[in-house]
């Protein structure tokens, strides 16, 4: 065999998932697709992100958690190994509201689901005054907002290019510009790319985003994912304004404002609009009025990955075993969970993550 | 020492504009990253990534090295006109530094 | 709703917008500047008066195009930054802070050209300008530098030094990049040039001009750095097997111009590398369309040909958008275009011996470890060969490891270096690495001003 794990997808997920087996000793072969590709993890808005998550589903909220838990260690790690600085703050983060009902509906919620995780949801509502202390630059029309203490948030372009470097340096192999077509197996499995590469491995593993819908199948899964179009704006460079990140903005690391996201089910259309781009810029400033004076830098869409009730797939293939499909749209919150529990399920230790209630069955 | 630019027809309207709290006399309606070039001021701004001096570089728009804060949002220098009043501030340098 | 929406009133824009106003045609011209013009005409209107005779009959024959936007048909906006433009086409701009958006049936793409990125050590300094930027000076705002040197290659460096000199402040020194071999291997291509002799004289005259006056001249010229710490204080370089060394206040630098593709990229057109010229251009036909039906480009920005041959190629394309509109008929058009073709054929001779021997100066082309390539973001050539060994194909891969071409401008000055150093670290053509994917903004813009843009109603 060629290699003990086939990585399909260079991305945040695939990345995360094959720094942890790495880390464990196993041989690693990622395969990465071109410079055109829809990248997600090149597009993303980069909180590591627990509250609203999981509302139906309390084993997602609870997986979120676990994840950013890990985060901070995983971070530590990951940073000093690579010289990157993550550009980790886990101080919280906010829901704002524009109106006591949508606040008091969401709060209601949050207790539902509160008590289904064991009272472990720690998050308390701030009025416009305490908002106003804790965010002075906030806008009239936010009466207030849910102030989450697991939220946070990283540099995910950061995150990406320390993955990439640091899974080489553990020994990673890195196969860039290719697609895979095909995959069979015999005695082990067999991947054959788009320009005739072939490679052999023990075992494989399907991160390959929207990819994994036309290659699922071939391995025996179901992979029903579909885009949903994210728009994003980032400012020029600014001094200190935003204190804690929201869904509608955070400052980032360098400094820019990056305004987030529409959500829109255009198929793979990854272009912005102007639409897309006012409304955002109108979110901003409702919530920031000072924004309205700072510049756009740029906009860009990326693609989200998204299954039928918006949770992620871990799933074994039933008709191949040692086959695995990874997908999610929370690549950089789930990535501490992806690089330090994933692996357990993959090697099927006793230590394995319960992961059952995100398997494909549930689509049937 | 010369000055680095010589201005070849001096004369006409000037106004008054302040740059980083500074004085200046400048010739009504000229381009403004070229009236303070010819004010003797070479250094625009230092750069948000590493705080490095930058100035005029390509003088038509697309290098976004002239950036000045006029009134408290950025522009190019020298995509405006020099008018009475203006209030010119340089960007200084990382935010957290 | 416009038959033809124009982007830049330089000489391709200016010629185009009258050719087609004449056949009927509504016209929207938007201009960045406060004047039509362009770059090589920039303020001619108010200027030729001025300073018409230090710049030359080259700037003061602008004065012909700028007298012909004076048309019923044709509507010109001046100070209007364009930002986006979705199809079907309609295009966002502001003016003075306040977002419009304007419809048309057809676009012209006339963006003209951006002085090649010059990546040598101490570029970023203070002092340090693109050669176009001292001319742009001196014609705007009648200033010039005083202790200036000039370095690079082009004839352009030969007309500002000459320029300066009119002006009575000769730049201190010439320092040129190109080599006798570089001469020796353009000499090929002089037959064919001599029909565009107008040109090649014109460069003689100068530089005896120059002679005469005593600047100093190096060619063959290595080894190019700007010293400094707050500002430029000295060129440093090696000619003739000799370390120099010139102080100077300013430092301007020149190695040819490339077509401002920004626009076009924008709108996902079709861009081929021309390996004459180094550089991308959009790839058009015989009228300019690109490989987007409605949208046509017209002059430098098209591949580098000048002002004149900008003006022709103007013509061209509004004679063909007359046509597709229904203005022009088949037979109309192509006896307009004849004698439009011969004139292009005729200003394009020279191009093919001037770009052989004046070629970019190579280690700027793939500069050393240490330069900085991102201007904005301060990435250097040896960031971007690390992101290569990290798996790096393509420079949209380097943006998102290390934010190259992420900044104010958008990676202008920037792209093509990112895109030659990716394709010599892994032994590919230009073609194959690609560029930067460009998404609006194309220049930044408040986001007060977005905010406030009132779509038509069908959104």
């Amino acid at each position: 065999m060629d290699t003990d794990y086939a990585i399909i997808g260079g991305g945040i997920v695939g990345l995360s998932v094959a720094w942890g087996l790495l880390q464990r000793g196993r041989r690693v072969t990622v395969i990465d697709g071109d410079d055109g590709a829809f990248r997600a993890s090149r597009g993303n808005f980069g909180l590591i992100w627990v509250q609203s998550k999981g509302m139906k589903q309390p084993r997602y909220a609870a997986w979120s958690q676990q994840s950013a838990a890990a985060w901070k260690g995983f971070a530590e790690e990951l940073g000093e190994a690579s010289g990157t600085d993550l550009g980790l703050e886990q101080k919280g983060g906010y829901d704002f509201h524009f109106s006591e009902e949508s606040l008091a509906q969401t709060v209601a919620q949050y207790e539902t689901l509160k008590t289904r995780l064991g009272g472990n949801y720690p998050y308390e509502v701030l009025g416009r005054n305490a908002l106003k202390q804790e965010e002075p630059a906030i806008g009239p029309g936010v009466v207030g907002a849910i102030l989450h203490h697991q939220d946070g948030h990283a540099n995910p372009l950061r995150l990406l290019q320390a993955l990439a470097a640091d899974v080489r340096r553990l020994g990673g192999r890195v196969l860039t510009g290719k697609t895979v077509v095909d995959v069979t197996k015999s005695d082990g499995f067999r991947l054959t790319c788009d320009d005739a590469t072939a490679l052999t491995a023990e075992k494989v593993v399907l991160s390959a985003g929207l990819g994994a819908a036309s290659l699922g199948p071939k391995m025996g899964f179901r992979a029903p994912v579909r885009p949903q179009r994210g728009q994003v704006l980032i400012t020029e460079k600014l001094p200190p304004l935003i204190n804690r990140p929201s869904l509608i903005a955070r400052q980032v690391s360098e400094g820019g404002i990056q305004i987030g996201a529409t959500n829109e089910e255009v198929g793979f259309d990854d272009g912005v609009s102007l639409p897309g781009i006012g409304g955002l810029a109108r979110q901003a400033i409702e919530a920031y009025p000072a924004l309205a004076r700072v510049r756009l830098l740029r906009s860009w869409a990326a693609l989200r990955i998204l299954t039928p009730d918006g949770l992620p797939i871990y799933q074994q293939s039933p008709e191949m075993p040692g086959a695995f499909l990874v997908t999610c749209h929370s690549g950089v919150t789930l990535a501490a969970a992806h690089a330090r529990f994933l692996p357990d399920w993959l090697e099927g230790t006793d230590t394995a993550p319960q992961l059952e209630v995100f398997n494909e069955a549930r689509f049937s | 020492m010369k000055p680095a630019f010589r201005d070849l027809a001096p004369g006409g309207r000037r106004v008054g504009v302040t740059f980083d709290g500074r004085a200046l006399q400048l010739p009504e309606g000229q381009n403004l990253a070229a009236a303070l070039l010819a004010a003797g001021i070479g250094r625009f701004r230092d750069t948000p990534v590493s705080g490095a001096p930058r100035g005029p570089f390509c003088m038509m728009g697309a290098c976004y090295d002239c950036l000045v804060l006029i009134d408290g949002c950025t522009r190019q220098a020298c995509q405006t006109e020099v008018r009475d009043g203006l209030v010119i501030d340089t960007p200084r340098g990382p935010a957290d530094a | 709703m416009h038959d033809l929406i124009v982007i830049g009133a330089g000489p391709a824009g200016m010629a185009a917008a009258r050719e087609a106003a004449e056949t009927g045609l509504s016209v929207l011209l938007l201009d960045e500047q406060r004047r039509a013009g362009g770059q090589i005409y920039r303020d001619v209107d108010r200027v030729a008066p001025l300073r018409g005779d230090l710049l030359g009959r080259d700037y003061t024959e602008g004065l012909a195009l700028t007298r012909r936007l004076d048309h019923a048909a044709i509507t010109h906006v001046a100070g209007a930054v364009v930002w986006q433009i979705e199809t079907p086409l309609r295009v966002a701009y502001s003016i003075d802070d306040k977002a419009h958006v304007a419809k048309g049936r057809r676009l012209l793409i006339a963006t003209g050209a951006l002085e090649r990125p010059m990546p040598l050590p101490g570029w970023t300094l203070p002092g340090v300008m693109s050669a176009g930027a001292a001319q742009i000076l001196l014609k705007q705002s009648g200033i010039v530098a005083q202790r200036a040197v000039l370095a690079g290659s082009g004839p352009l460096l030969y007309l500002v030094a000459a320029q300066m000199l009119r002006a009575g402040t000769p730049p201190l020194a010439l320092v040129e990049t190109q080599s006798r071999a570089d001469l020796a291997r353009a000499m090929r291509h002089l037959p064919a040039a001599l029909r565009g002799w107008r040109y090649l004289a014109k460069g003689m005259a100068m530089l005896a001009a120059l002679k005469r006056a005593g600047v100093a001249r190096h060619v063959g010229a290595t080894g190019l750095a700007i010293e400094g710490q707050d500002r430029a204080r000295a060129l440093r370089f090696t000619a003739g097997g000799k370390s120099h060394r010139i102080e100077a206040d300013t430092v301007l630098l020149h190695h040819g111009v490339v077509p401002n593709t920004q626009t076009a990229r924008s709108m996902g057109l079709v861009h081929r590398w021309n390996a004459a010229q180094s550089c991308f251009a959009p790839t058009l036909d015989d009228w300019g369309r690109s490989s987007d039906p409605e949208v046509f480009i017209a002059g430098d920005g098209a591949g580098i040909g000048g002002a004149r041959v900008a003006a022709l190629a103007g013509q061209m394309a509004a004679l063909q958008i007359a046509h597709d509109l229904g203005a022009l008929s088949p037979a109309r058009r192509d006896q307009a275009a004849a004698p439009l073709r011969r004139a292009m054929a005729r200003e394009r001779a020279a191009r093919p011996f001037i770009d052989a021997a004046y070629p970019p100066h190579a280690p700027a082309l793939l500069p050393e470890d240490d330069t900085i390539v991102c201007r904005c973001e301060e990435v250097t050539a040896g960031d971007i060969r690390r992101y290569a060994k990290m798996g790096c194909d393509g420079p949209n891969q380097t943006k998102a490891f290390g934010r190259p071409g992420m900044g104010p401008c958008q990676g202008r000055y920037c792209g093509l270096t990112v895109t030659q150093l990716l394709s010599e670290a892994h032994g590919r053509r230009p073609d194959e690495t690609g560029y930067y994917r460009i998404r609006p903004p194309l220049k930044p813009v408040t986001l007060g001003e977005i905010a406030a843009l009132e779509l038509p109603k069908e959104d």
